[in-house]
């Protein structure tokens, strides 16, 4: 089957039911998206199909219409999207292993409302779980974004 | 005071005879004559074995050649910064920007040896500056260095690591200006250095790179002065972590992220009765399954190779599998029964600390008792465990994320009959730990696996249900506790607290059980700095069950709960103000200051804040940082909400500001949500809590907002990481008895009540 990812297709063989996030890290290289729980209760796997957050470790790839990002594809540490250069201002990763996920989670919540409200903020961050605790920073940094991207 | 003080009258020798056996005994193996031979010869550098000749290792710290600067950071990261600190330490005194120089965790060696994290096992507070704490824990020193422990944990990174990194820089950038003066034909004296580069009279650069085969040839000079404070550029002002662009944009590589050429996936099913055997299974569905290539019986457990993670979890999923039961009881309400049948004379494990006469004040008042409880629980760093590993007929390479590299070629010889020195750890960047990655059975199962397919990189990686169930808990804590008032103040505190030992456990699996008293059980309690009339804190040894570890802030997790909330009960009894009366009962000076700090910052005027609102305060010491929290909470009509919460720590002097609230913060947020609605209860010998959504912890609209203050009156420099979180839980429950009456002594609190 055919899939795109960051604006490249690739043919893959997998069987239908494989989730998207093991097709990206296993098949494809791309390890931004992270394992872990493989149940959708951490948010560590989120990506964007067609510019929407989507949590991929249950997502299966066979289901796929359209295009997908990575936090890859969002921006690179020399090309940043608003939302990673709000994440590098205000220091947000500890061990980091949780703020693909995050960082796509806000920048789809953020595509979609670009004044959210506290409470909105909370509602659309609640899938992605932190282990280090990074959440008021991250709260404050989509702050950040949120006024960089009306600026722009 | 504690006991330590107390036997300074009884003799010096016999006292430090007892504190060498009680931390020696599994490093002391040839005695502590030869220890203190091996300890004052220097420590061979490692970096000089096996250079290239254009390259000069100035200390085991700093490698420069050609192609640039290494700043070698030997303690391990595991998210909370230290690389960064390390690399920060190194530059400043190195003048190199940590931004534009490779930085590397080393290859393990003994010369990176941590002398700091031994010393939290000797039995003595440590705001006891007597001269007999102070030999103590000097000499807790000496074991730790020949046994040559590279160990991250403790809290121990920046304490261990501020003198020796600046020196290494200090010694490498002067022994470069000496090289360049060669060179040159200059005067030394004439010389700056700047941005990784020696600065000419005339003006000229000549960089770092440039005078590295030069540098080789002398002798480094080693009696350098360090900078003053004045003059820091990095330390103490707010600085960007080395690794946090990798991190903002999914490119920093962690030890699960690893592909290397032909290599297989794999993970493994263990019995989740932690130490007992596989029964018997049965792989025809697996080995029928789409990518599986072998099936391999490992140590208590079953590994399947695939050509892709998910096809071998599938697989694994698929086996039929019969386990032996577990080596401890099969559930939590037998567990809790032995533990609370431990309190008796016969497992008595320590009395360090027996003020005044406890039993006398018990008789003369009205006791009031109570008993607490904590649960076992995961460490479940978001990166499931995992390494990669190749073995081949002479050479073993393990990437992994771990805090124990030195044990692991240990073990790793043992298993392959391959010599210490071909077993190579690649350390990686770390997805969490908070003292997961103090083990090491995920990287011997890998190591197991790649075995049994020789010569072929294999990536093992645990299911976050097998992580759950596999990890070595941190124990749970039995405290019983009975007090007495008088006159409005706190007359007598006796807490009798009951736990697994983790140093026998733990020690167990690295090397060799310790012998001794287990400070862990104790500690968070019968070292806090309270001048209560009469005061003890008695540990009990409970029974080994669940295989327990480390986990961040150890013993005081749980006592530092059970002892606060009981003080917090203590002063209600007497009518007293919970933090004037911990202020007054408070005798070591920072630690008032910071209890007065948190006091300032929320505008403390009483534990009410008006209908259904309320807060509390506590205070633990721990790793030598005294730590005050108050939480404010409001009772919702969809429960507790956490509002805001203040916390002052003082860490004698504050290296990263920027990284020091991120820990501040994190520990705090960590503490709340563990003792909201964490556990890990058992049946058949196995955790029931398998995935984040029966183990939830704190999410983003539970998180409050946390206001931080860093003191700096400790007369010594003091880690970060755990002392924010054993103060959490206490502050939340007094903060819940304010707010609605109830007294909750059991964690977590949801058993109790609910929280919005
Ligand atoms: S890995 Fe997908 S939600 Fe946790
Ligand atoms: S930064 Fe470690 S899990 Fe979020």
């Amino acid at each position: 089957m055919q899939l795109t990812v960051n604006g490249a297709t690739y043919d893959v063989d997998v069987e239908a039911e494989m989730p998207l996030l093991w097709v990206l890290r296993d098949e494809l290289g791309i390890t931004g998206p992270k394992y872990g729980c493989g149940l959708g209760q951490c948010g560590a796997c989120t990506v964007h199909v067609n510019g929407v957050a989507v949590i991929s470790c249950v997502l299966p790839v066979g289901s796929i219409v359209g295009e997908v990002t990575t936090i890859e594809g969002l921006g690179q540490p020399d090309a940043l999207h608003a939302v990673q250069s709000a994440w590098v201002e205000h220091q947000v990763s500890q061990c980091g292993y949780c703020q693909s996920g995050q960082i796509m989670t806000a920048a789809s919540l953020l595509d979609q409302n670009p004044d959210p409200s506290d409470e909105e903020i909370d509602r659309a961050m609640t899938a992605n779980l932190c282990r280090c605790g990074t959440y008021p920073r991250i709260r404050a940094a989509i702050k950040t974004a949120a006024a960089a991207l009306r600026d722009e | 005071m504690s006991e330590a003080s107390d036997q300074k009258k009884k003799g010096r020798g016999r006292k430090i005879a007892r504190r060498t056996f009680l931390i020696g005994s599994a490093v002391i193996v040839g005695g502590v004559a030869f220890g203190t031979y091996a300890v004052r010869r220097p420590i061979p550098n490692p970096l000089l074995q096996g250079l290239r000749k254009d390259e000069a290792a100035i200390t085991p710290f700093v490698k420069i050649d050609a192609e640039g600067v290494t700043l070698i950071t030997p303690r391990a990261d595991k998210g909370q910064g230290s690389y960064s600190v390390q690399a920060h330490l190194l530059a400043e005194e190195l003048d190199v920007d940590p931004h534009s120089v490779r930085l590397g965790p080393g290859a393990p060696d003994r010369a990176y040896y941590n002398g700091t994290v031994m010393q939290e096992g000797a039995p003595v507070a440590a705001w006891n500056d007597s001269w007999l704490a102070e030999r103590v824990r000097g000499f807790m020193q000496v074991p730790a260095r020949l046994m040559g422990i590279q160990m991250t944990g403790g809290s121990s990174t920046v304490p261990d690591m501020f003198d020796t990194l600046r020196t290494a820089g200090a010694v490498a950038r002067e022994t470069l200006k000496l090289a360049a003066a060669l060179e040159e034909g200059v005067d030394v004296a004439e010389l700056s250095t700047e941005n990784g580069a020696v600065l000419l009279p005339d003006g000229r650069r000549l960089a770092y790179t440039t005078l590295a085969s030069r540098a080789a040839t002398i002798e480094p000079v080693t009696d350098v002065a360090l900078r003053s404070p004045g003059e820091w550029r990095y330390i103490g002002k707010d600085v960007r972590r080395t690794d946090i662009l990798a991190k903002s944009t999914g490119t920093e590589m962690y030890g699960i992220d690893l592909a290397l050429d032909g290599m297989l996936y794999a993970t493994v099913r263990a019995n989740p009765g932690l130490g007992s055997a596989l029964r018997r299974f049965d792989d025809s569905e697996a080995r029928r399954m789409r990518g599986v290539m072998k099936v391999v019986e490992i140590s208590n457990g079953v590994a399947i190779v695939a050509d892709n993670t998910w096809r071998a979890f599938r697989a694994a999923e698929a086996l039929d599998i019969e386990w032996e039961p577990g080596p401890y009881p099969a559930s939590s309400a037998e567990m809790w029964e032995a533990l609370s049948t431990a309190l008796t004379k016969d497992n008595r494990d320590s009395r360090f600390r027996n003020d005044g006469d406890v039993d006398a004040a018990l008789e003369d008042g009205e006791i009031i008792s109570a008993e607490y409880r904590t649960p076992y629980l995961a460490h479940a760093p978001l990166e499931p465990m995992n390494a990669v590993v190749q073995v081949g007929d002479a050479r073993v390479d393990i990437w992994t994320g771990t805090q124990i590299p030195n044990f692991i070629q240990d073990h790793v010889a043992d298993m392959t009959r391959i010599d210490r020195d071909d077993v190579h750890i690649h350390v990686q960047p770390m997805g969490g730990s908070f003292g997961r990655r103090l083990e090491d059975t995920y990287v011997l199962q890998a190591v197991e696996i790649a075995m049994a397919v020789p010569d072929t990189p294999i990536k093992m990686t645990w299911s976050r249900d097998e992580d759950m169930t596999h990890d070595y808990p941190r124990p749970m804590q039995l405290g019983r506790a009975r007090g007495t008032v008088k006159d409005g103040r706190v007359e007598a505190y006796d807490l009798d607290t009951a736990a697994q030992s983790i140093a026998a456990s733990w020690f167990g699996r690295l090397m060799m059980p310790l012998p001794g008293p287990d400070v862990m059980i104790i500690a968070g309690a019968f070292d806090q700095p309270f001048a209560i009339p009469n005061y003890r804190v008695t540990g009990y040894r409970a029974p080994e069950m669940v295989p327990v570890s480390s986990w961040r802030s150890v013993g005081a997790s749980s006592n530092g709960f059970i002892h606060d909330c009981f003080l917090d009960e203590l002063i209600h009894a007497a009518g007293a103000d919970p933090l004037e009366e911990r202020i007054r009962l408070c005798h070591h000076e920072p630690s008032r200051k910071v209890l007065e700090a948190v006091g300032e910052m929320s505008g403390w005027d009483g534990p009410s804040l008006g209908e259904n609102r309320g807060r509390g305060v506590a205070y633990t010491f721990s790793f030598g940082v005294p730590c005050a929290e108050i939480v404010e909470v409001t009772n919702t009509e969809r429960g507790i909400r956490i509002d805001k919460v203040y916390v002052a720590a003082d860490v004698g002097r504050i290296v990263d500001p920027v990284n020091f609230e991120a820990q501040v913060s994190g520990g705090v947020i960590w503490g709340l949500g563990h003792a909201m609605n964490c556990e890990l209860t058992y049946e058949n010998h196995a955790p029931v809590q398998t995935n984040f959504h029966r183990y939830r912890a704190m999410r983003f609209y539970q998180a409050p907002e946390i206001v931080v203050r860093g003191l700096e009156n400790g007369d010594r420099i003091r880690g970060i990481g755990e002392p924010p979180v054993p103060p959490a839980a206490p502050a939340l429950g007094n903060a819940i008895f304010a707010a609605t009456g109830q007294r909750i002594r059991e964690l977590p609190f949801d058993k109790h009540i609910k929280f919005a």
